[in-house]
């Protein structure tokens, strides 16, 4: 009824190839992004720092996956040691150059992840599938080791752990202890915002095509004239520049300061689950992933005590884990393809409501 | 999947969500002290008695004492699994509860430490990470509100290295020594090493470093480089899985268990005793004694366990993390209690226990009265030095107990605290802090 495109014209090519065809999509987006940006009006700071803001910056670290993996089909364990790059450069690149920008600090840290992203994308020429996963996570090993032993990363701190210094954008302190929750969560829901539009740009066109391409077929890929090595590094390079700035973010706007072990393994499963959980090949889908993956645990956490059932601390933590567990079996039992198709598969039914048949 | 059933979870979602961000009240007027615990995980070994010694402390308080001067102790913990993210969403959770805020953060995991120290000043909640956490915070002029007292992990390596130097017959015989220093590749396990090294420059003896990856389950490749370099005696920085793993490396390559030796967190009961008869004699640093003889702990099964004392042990007591978790307890309350003399009896803010915490003077005479003559040593806090530097004790595993078998070691001052000065000074230049001063 509310949702129907019926009456819809598009009249002008333009018209046709918008990002979102749909008026009533338009206004959504539009809505929520509106919504998302005056949320530090109403919201605590637990809200903001234990819930959203670690919500967006790992819905950015999907989309960075989600291309790779999603759109490319080049299975990969390497995201958490790409965020480690970003991290880790973004802390060198700013304490070396105080007065840059801390904006392009982190492009440019996300450079330094692509660049080493395309280094560890070269195996994907020979190798496939489960294969290439396994040469990924090389990079997730090679690179621990190296931000451990080489002191120069980290300024030769003897823990060998970072810290964001503070830093200002506009006059306004960005990172650091003293930079407000609020302020944070504005720069990472702004940083999130433009690159999520541009990803959602780069999959409609020759780019995204040929990733797609590639994904269903290589060698039919390659038959009707895409060149597969530089797709496949492509795919790769873009990939890690979306998780390192993600790992800067990880460092600089959330946590405040970070060691190795911030950006292990299970990071690098963390944000493939997102992704699968959420749809493989579609960037909304990485943010549902994000979602489900970071909030449940929060949600199961506190929901016992609102309800007002005490229990033990260690009791609580185990049947939250077996819930959530029991949670991501029944989503894949009920559309293996993930929560954007569930959501896709609402959109169609919306359209027929309230007279389906 | 019917639109009914998704919308019905979306707004359970939803609802769920709403929730979370109002908190739970408290009952007005008591102390509110917030508890990280990691009772599941890979750490829940270590992190168990740890948990259960606070609850059991602050409980005892209440119980016999009726609170710290009258007012009642509140407590809740909250799960980090040892987790760093978990940690610091778990200190935005707590940091306001109680009706004067969080009194402390014992973080129990130096990884949650280095998290909190830059927060903590802003929100002004001290830290009291007793024993573990970033060493240069023992400067409280860069480090105003964190407290690391009673003795720090660059101490506990010089008075190792002095316990050697005793061991051998004198400092003059390090210069012939081997020594290894087996530490977890993290930057808990790292801290001692600046120190190690500064020592070995100092005495000349050779310092082999050999790191362990995250949990530590498989050290083949370390042992094998024990026994090609043979050193004369081994240092451990070790935590959870790591410990045990290393113990009985070392007994399978038939090292001297004596001259083996780990750090305060290398020497728990749960570390010992896979190994069995393998791990008899090892030894490891301690700042207070192992065992449940004290009188502290016959309150605790009095006026806790309703002199139940098979629950007790069941709920840890005596064990050595367990008791660490008391002294860490006892600490943190009599801090409470300093601030109490001056603000008066009323539930402390935390400004005004940090004010308690740098002011705080443990006497022996006091320790009496608590029941923990001869448990642990006296402290006294001040402005500059919120470590104390305390001495610690050599205990040793006989394949049934720990017990003291040395005397109590000095830390060496003269190296230590000019590494501190140097460290704060550079994390203060890095983040634009100003030291303040004391007088």
């Amino acid at each position: 009824m509310l949702y129907r495109e019926a009456g819809q014209f598009k009249t002008s090519y333009t018209a046709d190839q918008t990002v979102f065809p749909i008026l009533q999509d338009r206004w959504c987006m539009a809505a929520i992004i509106a919504v998302a940006f005056s949320v530090p009006l109403f919201s605590s700071e637990y809200m903001l720092q234990a819930v959203l803001i670690p919500f967006l910056i790992y819905a950015l670290a999907a989309i960075g996956l989600n291309l790779l993996t999603g759109y490319c089909g080049q299975l990969s364990l390497g995201t958490g040691a790409f965020m480690m790059v970003g991290g880790y450069m973004t802390y060198k690149l700013t304490t070396s150059f105080p007065e840059v920008n801390i904006l392009i600090v982190f492009m440019l840290a996300g450079l330094c992840s692509a660049f080493v992203g395309l280094i560890f994308g070269i195996p994907s020429l020979r190798i496939k599938g489960f294969y290439l996963a396994v040469a990924t996570l090389a990079a997730q090993f090679f690179l621990s080791w190296l931000f451990n032993k080489v002191g120069w990363f980290v300024n030769y701190s003897p823990s060998g752990s970072i810290t964001a210094p503070p830093r200002e954008l506009f006059g306004i302190l960005v990172t650091g202890p003293r930079a407000s929750a609020e302020v944070r969560y504005l720069m990472v829901l702004s940083i999130v915002v433009v690159m999520a539009l541009a990803a959602k740009n780069l999959i409609r066109g020759r780019v995204g095509r040929s990733w797609m391409a590639i994904r269903d077929m290589d060698i039919a890929a390659e038959i009707i004239g895409i060149r597969p090595v530089q797709t496949k590094l492509l795919a790769f390079t873009i990939s890690s520049f979306y998780c390192g700035v993600a790992g800067a973010m990880v460092v600089f706007l959330w946590l405040g300061s970070a060691e190795t072990e911030a950006f292990d393994i299970n990071q690098s499963f963390l944000v493939l689950f997102m992704v699968i959980i959420g749809g493989l090949g579609s960037i909304l889908g990485s943010f549902l992933g994000a979602a489900f993956i970071t909030v449940t645990p929060i949600i199961l956490t506190n929901a016992p005590p609102m309800f007002g059932i005490h229990m033990a601390i260690d009791l609580q933590k185990h049947i939250e884990i077996m819930l959530f567990g029991s949670l991501i079996v029944f989503f894949l039992i009920v559309e293996p393809k993930g929560l954007a198709r569930l959501w896709q598969i609402t959109k169609e039914k919306l359209r027929l409501w309230p007279f389906p048949y | 999947m019917k639109i009914r059933t998704l919308i019905l979870a979306g707004i359970a979602g939803a609802t769920g969500l709403g929730a979370v961000a109002a908190s739970s009240a408290m009952a007005a007027g008591d102390q509110f002290f917030p508890m990280l615990v990691y009772r599941t995980g890979p750490y829940a070994p270590s992190g168990i008695p740890v948990a259960n010694g606070f609850r059991d402390y602050y409980t005892l308080l209440n119980k016999r004492d009726g609170g710290i001067n009258g007012v009642k102790v509140t407590f809740e913990e909250c799960e980090t699994e040892y987790n760093t993210k978990l940690g610091v969403e778990c200190y935005e959770k707590l940091k306001n509860g109680g009706s004067t805020g969080a009194t402390m953060f014992n973080p129990y995991s130096t990884g949650i430490t280095y998290q909190l120290i830059p927060k903590a000043a802003v929100d002004e909640v001290p830290i009291l990470s007793m024993g573990y956490g970033r060493t240069a915070a023992a400067d409280g002029r860069v480090f105003e509100w964190v407290f690391n007292f009673p003795t720090t992990y660059w101490s506990q390596a010089s008075a190792f290295i002095n316990y050697v130097g005793l061991q051998e017959g004198g400092m003059d015989k390090l210069k012939d020594l081997k020594i290894a220093h087996v530490y977890h590749n993290s930057a808990y396990g790292k801290e001692a090493n600046p120190t190690l090294e500064a020592l070995a420059a100092k005495y000349g003896f050779e310092l082999t470093l050999l790191a362990v990856d995250h949990p530590g389950q498989e050290q083949k490749a370390t042992w094998l480089q024990v026994r090609k370099k043979r050193p004369d005696w081994v240092f451990m920085s070790g935590w959870g899985v790591m410990n045990q793993v290393a113990i009985k490396e070392a007994a399978a390559i038939n090292f001297k268990m004596d001259h083996f030796v780990g750090n305060w967190w290398s020497g728990s009961d749960a570390d010992v005793v896979p190994a069995g008869k393998g791990s008899i004699g090892y030894k490891s640093a301690t700042f207070h004694a192992p065992g449940d003889g004290y009188q502290v702990h016959k309150d605790i099964v009095k006026y806790v366990y309703d002199g139940d004392e098979a629950k007790a042990k069941g709920n840890n007591i005596g064990e050595v993390l367990y008791n660490r978790a008391v002294v860490n307890a006892m600490f943190g309350t009599e801090a409470v209690r300093t601030a109490m003399g001056k603000f008066g009896d009323k539930a402390m803010t935390g400004k005004q226990v940090r004010w308690g915490l740098e002011n705080l003077d443990l006497t022996a005479a006091r320790l009496k009265e608590l029941g923990m003559e001869g448990f642990t040593l006296p402290v006294k806090v001040s402005c500059v030095d919120h470590e104390t530097g305390g001495p610690i004790a050599i205990q040793q595993w006989d394949g049934a107990k720990w017990s003291v078998v040395s005397d109590w070691i000095p830390t060496n001052r003269a190296v230590v605290r000019p590494l501190v000065e140097k460290a704060a000074a550079a994390y203060a230049a890095e983040n634009k802090i100003t030291p303040r001063t004391c007088n």
